[in-house]
């Protein structure tokens, strides 16, 4: 049985569980709960890696039985194309529901405005915030884990939000064993993490071990980039490069996903898995700080966008 | 390229360890921070970009040196106030182990958040300051861990630089606390005598102090054991959700879903399902995608039985031969967590495993003083990071175990119906271990003969 091979054997018993295993066993649980405890649960899924490891738990939770969420894109309309065609690609295998809050649509509408910088992850909250209340979604699944960043280190679980989505950190519940506290008023809705516990390298070294299928643009490639803030952003409809920002081809690939306009590649030459998670095991900077322009906006950005209903 | 072959194996090593969950428990200037700092800083958890950070915060505040609090406190008011406010978890690794550690701050809400620390971790740490020794607050954590059952407890006594490296310091408060936390019952003690500022047996073994033969701090955590006493212990199965496909490649499918939360779980064996006391045996174990004859905890997995019975969400699948009783009187140990207290007659919710049923306040006997353990009795309520024994009645019976046999079933919350609030954590049944149990120190070794897999 893998689960016993795959044990440390000087100190640990045949019943421990590897790292992966654990930490999958306890996503599961609280996908699981979820279930169990919700009316309409959704699952925000983006395309980038955490929401695809989200999906892919979802899907061992219940099998053989169909995930009994449906899956919400945020689209600030800044989308890379590989990452749409994935979405829609994954959505189709799996005849899963996908609903999308489209930042664009509220721009056009004159509800929201673009900001100067051209960032849009900020706008995303609005859109989100409405569809949950359009839908009535009670249980709302983020791919956050509590490694990414400082903020989200204190977040909870099970995370209650108000009918405007947002967080106050002290007002949290105590979260003790694994009793999750899904109680809430109506409007009101819980944002749950089921990666809480997980680090980038425990996703990586997961998505090698399930054989868990990624968009290309996380894999290295030639890719036509400028340089901003000291970050490799592509060059799109969205507003770059400016007249003093140089095109160059370098070869790249993506830590993160998110809109393209404040994502940022990195330098590599890591074209598989295996030397993605070398890689990651040698970085010396976190994925936000490598990838992130809307973190390096103040000290305490995250949480700022957190309170107001950010994911 | 050339490197493939090493790459893929140094992936499987990586996947191979295990995962320890501990807590650190602290105040102020016993040097928790320094030692969290240390052990992230050596492990390399610390990237380039957070240092810089911490540097950069530090310095604007003319400081002289990084403050690697910093790196945890991730609230604004935190950072303002120059207080953690709530449990910070930090993630590391090493070659050996992945590390999760509930960092849980002394000043604000400190029972409540050691004891949310303490509720998942595996071991405890537990700082003393060697000049001090042994003090009223080491007494508060020692309890803390022995009421939450905390399996092991590392007495990490730092700041050795500053008695001179004496063993006979160390000795003595090692001999202090040692008596104390076995007289509440705590099953296995490690003292480490460490200065957590100058790196003495934190990571690399210390050149002050050859009279200590034993593991460093690190080594220890690296290598006590993550799994223990399964063979031995009530097997139990919450039910999370009934999975039936009905679909036509699954027409019949009926399987139970939820987190083994004690023991082990076989093919073939009968069982029996709380409240209903209905038979059955189990027909197959599903390990995520994977049919295994045995799953243990605290593996999720789906259990299919022989027969078609009525089993929902709540229900709880044990050994036919190893039923807990069932009972709508509860009594246990509670730590009130909320800011409005806990009273007589206040009627809650109490959450058991997946089961929420109506409950009542029936007495509050007596409220706990941790510092000199001394009872007070008919207190009449609680308040926020009070800790009392309580009777509660529920509306419907429940199969609760005694805490001290098993953490996931003989845990509970009282939770406010009208707003959700959770108000207190409970521990069924007797607050502390008696000493000296027979076989509370003995390992499950011997028992594990005979599992053949």
């Amino acid at each position: 049985m893998t689960t016993v091979a795959s044990v440390s054997e000087e100190t640990d018993s045949p019943y421990a569980l590897s790292h992966l295993d654990a930490l999958e066993s306890e996503a599961v649980h609280i996908f699981r709960e979820v279930a169990g405890e919700f009316e309409r649960p959704v699952i925000l899924f983006s395309g980038g890696k955490d929401s695809i490891v989200m999906l892919h738990l979802a899907l061992k939770a219940f099998a053989p039985a169909a995930v009994p969420f449906s899956l919400l894109h945020v689209d600030t309309g800044h989308n890379f194309p590989e990452v749409i065609e994935y979405r829609d690609r994954v959505v189709a295998e799996h005849g899963l529901r996908l609903h999308v809050a489209s930042v664009q649509e509220y721009i056009d509408a004159g509800k929201l405005r673009e900001r100067p910088d051209g960032t849009r992850n900020p706008l995303q909250t609005v859109p989100l915030t409405e569809k949950i209340q359009a839908e009535k979604f009670d249980a709302v699944f983020g791919g956050g884990r509590r490694d990414e960043e400082k903020a989200r280190a204190k977040e909870r679980v099970f995370s209650l939000r108000d009918e405007f989505s947002q967080w106050d950190p002290r007002r949290q519940r105590p979260e003790l064993w694994n009793l999750y506290n899904g109680r809430h008023a109506a409007g009101e809705h819980v944002r749950v993490f089921p990666l809480s516990n997980w680090t980038e390298l425990d996703v990586w070294q997961y998505i090698a071990r399930e054989g868990i299928e990624l968009p290309e643009i996380y894999f290295a490639h030639e890719r036509e980039v400028f340089s901003r803030s000291g970050m490799w952003l592509t060059a799109g409809e969205w507003g770059g490069p400016r007249d003093t920002e140089p095109v160059v081809t370098r070869l790249v690939r993506y830590r993160t996903v998110g809109d393209m306009s404040c994502t940022g590649a990195v330098d590599s030459d890591a074209t598989t898995l295996e030397a993605v998670i070398t890689e990651i095991a040698a970085s010396r900077l976190t994925e936000r700080g490598a990838t992130r322009a809307d973190d390096k906006l103040s000290e305490a950005a995250m949480e700022d966008r957190k309170r107001e209903g950010y994911f | 390229m050339s490197s493939t072959t090493e790459q893929l194996t140094d992936i499987e090593g990586l996947s191979a360890t295990t995962l320890l969950r501990f807590a650190t428990a602290g105040s102020v200037d016993d040097g928790k921070s320094t030692l969290v700092g240390r052990l992230l800083h050596d492990s390399k958890s610390i990237l380039t970009d957070q240092l810089e950070a911490v540097e950069r915060v530090s310095a604007s505040r003319g400081q002289d040196a990084p403050d690697l609090a910093l790196l945890t406190d991730g609230l604004r008011a935190e950072r303002e106030q120059g207080i953690t406010i709530d449990v910070a978890y930090r993630y590391f690794a090493t070659a050996q182990r992945r590390f999760i550690l509930a960092d849980t701050p002394g000043h604000v809400q400190y029972t409540r958040n050691m004891v949310t620390g303490a509720s998942t971790a595996e071991l405890t740490v537990i700082l003393v300051d060697a000049r001090n020794g042994v003090v009223e607050q080491t007494r508060r954590h020692a309890a803390i861990a022995a009421l939450l059952r905390v399996p092991h407890v590392v007495l990490a006594v730092n700041k050795m630089d500053l008695v001179g490296y004496e063993e006979s310091v160390f000795a003595a408060i090692a001999t202090e606390f040692t008596t104390y936390a076995k007289e509440l019952g705590v099953p296995e003690i490690t003292a480490i005598p460490i200065s957590a500022l100058a790196g003495d047996n934190v990571v690399e073994p210390s050149a002050h102090m050859d009279w200590y033969p034993g593991p460093t701090f690190l080594e220890h955590l690296e290598t006590v054991p993550v799994s223990h006493d399964l063979a031995t212990c009530h097997a139990r199965f919450p039910v999370q959700v009934v999975i039936r496909p009905q679909t036509a490649e699954h027409p019949d499918y009926r399987g139970y879903a939820g987190q083994i939360a004690a023991g082990t779980f076989r093919v073939g064996e009968e069982v029996k399902v709380l409240p209903s006391g209905r038979s059955s045996k189990i027909s197959g174990i599903d390990l995520l995608g994977k049919s295994v004859d045995v799953a243990w905890t605290p593996q999720s997995v789906t259990l299919l039985l022989e027969d078609d019975i009525d089993i929902s969400r709540g229900d709880l699948i044990v050994p036919a031969h190893d039923a807990p009783a069932t009972s709508q009187d509860i009594e246990a140990t509670v730590c009130h967590v909320a800011d409005r207290p806990l009273t007589v007659g206040q009627r809650v919710l109490l959450k058991h495993t997946t089961r929420t049923v109506k409950a009542i306040v029936k007495e509050i006997p007596s409220r706990l003083t941790l510092d000199d353990l001394s009872q007070h009795p008919e207190p009449g309520q609680l308040v926020a990071n009070d800790i009392g024994r309580v009777k509660v009645r529920t509306a419907e019976p429940l199969a609760l175990d005694s805490y001290a046999d098993s953490r996931r079933t003989g845990s509970f919350l009282l939770i406010d119906p009208a707003d959700g609030t959770t108000l207190a954590a409970g521990m069924s049944g007797e607050a502390f271990a008696q000493p000296d149990e027979p076989g509370s120190e003995t390992k499950s070794a011997p028992d594990e003969e005979g599992w053949d897999f």
